[in-house]
């Protein structure tokens, strides 16, 4: 049997919308037998994920606490993942961002809530200066980011380390060490009374909306497109590749800075190296199972921290490990670039 | 700082160099073969610790140590497969499945870890691989116990080197990997299927990774716990082109990280009043280091993340 693959000239809106839950469909199928292996009744697991994410008012402002970084992290991947721009950096750039964010916030003295948005640039200004260095290794010395990018996660995590153990230490902490507390002036306002929702979810639907205009409105980003479709044919239809390229490496590396900012504000006040149970990977899967699309990040933000808050309650109530969310997001990113493949192209006999 | 020196004259550094240094050119050998395909495998992370778990839980279960390399090598294969199946025939992004594989593979080891293994205050242990003497070479001064009295996956993995530079270098089936990398429709007009050979490429690299990560597990160490890994899968990657994609640059890129790892650890405990992370940062710093340097003349293999569709250009 030969079957051809044949690029659509025209992608139908039914796939963009079929593909992510086709995606996800068939992950959950495929983790249904780790479930079964478990010894556990798959759907009454799945049943348990639903409950324990939307179960009640305090299950869904904490979904929607854990989804407001992903959407964050998901917007930095998408961005750069559409020019080609492979940052998998956005645990480091998380962290950057948090870091000085408690830095800052810590020692500004008293500015009032005019401090917020203040935080907000530093850290967006750390995300993007983290992200800066390995797009100018690649512009200028063809040094792969992918490569860069993941080893510098790792130098972060040890440097937010050291300064939590050293300069930035609480000595107020117990247990585990963690960074000085931002000025309660710096906590961002509860959403919801008496739950942990801040209002940092609105600044990221916010960002999703700004990250779709600048993408589908500006000249940047019709330029960030033509040089994620065809390098070549961009470069000589005039856009400057490095100045385009290094323009998003600034913006997704804001965008996951301002993740660690936000949640820093909104959630944690101090720093700790366990404060993300990888935000800046799971970005990834968020950005792919959107297809790259900002207003489907939103989506798929909450869709992934449904599956990581409903399995730490599944997991308590049936003994099934919660590495299964982990598992459970992987298979979707796999199913996701198989079932864009079928959005592209279409099989011809 | 005269401790500093005093440090380099120390034979167990040097024991240990060779040791800090097998899970790496296992790894880095895998990746070169991957990418001499064609392919590059960024599952390797996910791969490494996978072989990790599973030539643990195997020995674990009572099987001989031996035994555990091989089904490690197995599950890496696996993984590999998968790895392959994605990027080959349905040409999809090397990048994107790579990474998917690397988080897919790292937390189905956890979870069938958490499952299988009931774990108390301390991780459960196994008896791991035991220096083996080399007859008559062991008792030499000085280069005895640094070459000569290593755990068999060392050795392995020192034969690995040389039995991949030879089949690379002097074998139809490695000119055929080469060709692969660099031209697949040469390779077509030859009468040969690339999509067979960057597969099976793939698999066979992925299980050597495989077996560098249950080095950690049964060698290094003697139990498993989630992030062991530690990023040594990215290093080989690195390490690859800091090797210009040949197996014999490899061992010494290998050998030559080993070396700086195992001093770190030493100057660690040796140097008071600087933070041990910074010590700890030294490796991935130097990766990054050494992909700049050699950046610039890398021969890199031509096809290396093309997709390849028979009839197209």
């Amino acid at each position: 049997m030969i079957v051809r693959l044949e690029r659509r000239t025209h992608v139908p809106l039914h796939l963009v919308v079929i593909a992510p839950l086709a995606a996800i469909f068939t992950a959950l199928l495929l983790a249904a037998g780790l479930i079964a292996a478990a010894g556990v009744n798959p759907l009454m697991a799945y049943g348990e994920m639903l409950t324990g994410a939307f179960g009640s008012r305090l299950s869904i402002t904490e979904m929607l606490t854990r989804a407001t970084p992903l959407i964050f992290t998901g917007l930095a991947a998408a961005v750069a993942f559409r020019a080609r721009l492979w940052n998998i950096g956005g645990e480091g750039q998380f962290f950057v961002g948090a870091l000085i964010t408690a830095w800052i916030g810590h020692s500004l003295g008293v500015l009032g809530w005019i401090g917020i948005p203040l935080l907000m640039l530093a850290g967006m200004a750390a995300g993007a200066a983290l992200l800066a260095g390995p797009a100018f290794l690649r512009l200028r010395f063809g040094v792969d980011e992918v490569v860069t990018t993941l080893l510098l996660n790792f130098i972060v995590i040890l440097f937010v380390g050291l300064m939590i153990e050293g300069p930035m230490r609480d000595p107020l902490a117990f247990g585990w060490p963690s960074s000085v507390p931002v000025d309660g002036d710096f906590r961002l306002p509860d959403l919801i009374p008496r739950t942990r929702l801040h209002i940092g979810l609105l600044i990221a639907i916010a960002a999703a909306g700004a990250v779709w205009l600048i993408l589908a409105r500006t000249v940047f980003g019709a330029e960030t497109r033509a040089a994620g479709l065809n390098a070549s044919a961009a470069a000589f239809a005039g856009i400057s590749l490095p100045r385009t390229i290094m323009g998003v490496a600034l913006l997704s590396g804001a965008l996951a800075g301002l993740a660690g900012s936000v949640e820093v504000m909104g959630v944690t006040a101090g720093v700790t190296t366990t404060m993300s149970p990888g935000f800046g990977y799971a970005g990834i899967v968020v950005a792919m199972l959107a297809a790259l699309h900002p207003a489907g990040v939103v989506a798929a933000a909450v869709f992934v921290a449904t599956v990581f808050v409903g399995a730490d309650a599944m997991s308590r109530a049936t003994g099934v490990p919660s590495f299964i969310a982990d598992v459970i997001v992987a298979l979707c990113l796999l199913t996701m670039i198989v079932a864009l493949l079928f959005t592209t192209y279409r099989v011809r006999r | 700082m005269s401790d500093a020196i005093e440090l380099l004259l120390n034979t167990s550094l040097w024991a240990s160099v060779l040791r800090i240094a097998t899970p790496l050119i296992f790894g880095v050998l895998g990746a070169l073969l991957c990418e001499r395909s064609g392919v590059l495998n960024l599952g390797i992370e996910g791969i490494m610790t996978m072989g990790a778990m599973s030539g643990w839980l195997a020995v674990y279960m009572g099987a001989p140590l031996l035994v555990g390399l091989m089904i490690a090598a197995l599950c890496g294969a696996v993984m590999g497969l998968l790895h392959a199946m994605l990027t080959v025939p349905l040409g999809l992004s090397q990048h994107v499945s790579g990474l998917g594989i690397t988080l897919f593979a790292s937390a189905l080891a956890y979870y069938l870890y958490r499952l299988l293994v009931e774990v108390g205050d301390l991780p459960p242990t196994i008896e791991p691989f035991q220096p083996l003497n080399v007859p008559g070479f062991s008792d030499i001064p000085v280069l005895g116990p640094i070459l000569f009295s290593q755990a068999l996956p060392t050795y392995l993995a020192l034969f690995a080197v040389a039995a991949m530079a030879y089949v690379l270098a002097r074998t139809p089936l490695g000119l055929a990997i080469r060709m692969t990398g660099e031209n697949p429709h040469a390779v077509e007009a030859q009468g040969l299927n690339p999509i067979r050979i960057r597969i099976g490429a793939v698999v066979v690299g992925s299980a050597l990774m495989a077996v560098g990560g249950a080095f950690l597990t049964t060698t290094a160490f003697n139990s498993f716990f989630p992030g062991m890994v530690q990023g040594r899968g990215w290093i080989c990657i690195a390490l690859v082109v800091f090797a210009s994609w040949r197996p014999g640059k490899a061992l010494i890129g290998a050998v030559l990280f080993a070396f700086f790892d195992a001093y770190q650890l030493r100057l660690q405990t040796a140097i008071e009043g600087v933070p041990y992370q910074l010590f700890l940062m030294a490796p991935y710093v130097l990766s990054i280091v050494a992909l700049v340097l050699v950046a610039r003349r890398a021969e890199i293999p031509a096809a290396l993340m093309a997709p390849y569709r028979r009839g197209e250009r």
